[in-house]
């Protein structure tokens, strides 16, 4: 199921994840959001770009339990926690933030 | 007392007994899925928060080696997962001494710090576990 943004056609897998990863841009990540009825806050930016960090450095998509802990490491205790991430991504910070993110979902426990 | 929430135990006492896994990885990272698959059933278990431990010996030590370079036989580099694996509280990683030294690596080829083990504590390590999976 394809996805278009600016008059592009991108490739997602059959969940909305994106086939290829370097075809991810910011407006890409908005008009994902939108299909969620979502509409993208710095603090959901915020995590987004983490994400993208992390698996640049890693090579993988933590596991939520996984996120929490480092986003509390680089953000502080008051973003490094369940409530903060499941109220910006009520589907599941992982899970929803990784397909904004352009990223596959994440092994294991999301 | 534990309390029951829809019939799924969620006390931490009575939530499992922890087990003892070992994981040992034994082949070399590209050729075979082995490694790549070992490294996903240790990521996803992690969730578990059982007492995990890796072992890594034969050409499987070269698993943890710096500089791999995939990009010609068109497979992803994994090798920076290993270093993940801290974040996921996986922090007891084995090397087998005699594995390393007949490839003429020491521990400052490898992506992430491990405890080197000769053959006999090995086989120590081995039996004290309640689980050992091979890959």
């Amino acid at each position: 199921m394809p996805i278009v943004v600016n008059g592009q056609s991108y490739e997602t897998d059959e969940e909305g994840y994106l086939t290829n990863r370097n075809d991810w841009n910011e407006d890409l990540a908005k008009e994902m959001a939108k299909v969620d009825n979502c509409s993208l806050s710095d603090n959901h930016w915020e995590v987004i770009n983490f994400l993208r960090e992390y698996y640049d450095e890693y090579q993988i998509a933590p596991a939520v339990r996984v996120l929490t802990k480092a986003i509390g490491k680089k953000l502080g205790p008051d973003k490094g926690n369940s409530k903060y991430l499941y109220e910006l991504f009520p589907y599941g910070p992982a899970k929803q933030a990784c397909k904004y993110a352009g990223l596959p979902k994440p092994t294991g426990c999301v | 007392m534990s309390e029951t929430t829809g019939g799924v135990e969620m006390d931490e006492d009575v939530s499992g007994v922890v087990k003892k896994f070992l994981y040992v990885n034994r082949k070399a990272p590209y050729g075979t899925i082995y490694a790549l698959e070992s490294l996903e059933v240790v990521l996803i278990a992690a969730a578990f928060d059982q007492d995990v431990s890796l072992v890594f010996l034969d050409d499987g030590v070269y698993q943890l080696a710096k500089g791999q370079h995939t990009k010609t036989i068109d497979v992803k580099n994994f090798s920076p997962t290993y270093r993940a694996l801290e974040g996921y509280d996986i922090e007891k990683l084995y090397v087998e001494k005699e594995s390393l030294e007949a490839r003429g690596l020491t521990t400052e080829d490898l992506i992430v710090p491990v405890t080197l083990l000769p053959a006999a504590e090995m086989a120590e390590l081995m039996d004290g576990q309640d689980v050992v999976l091979s890959f």
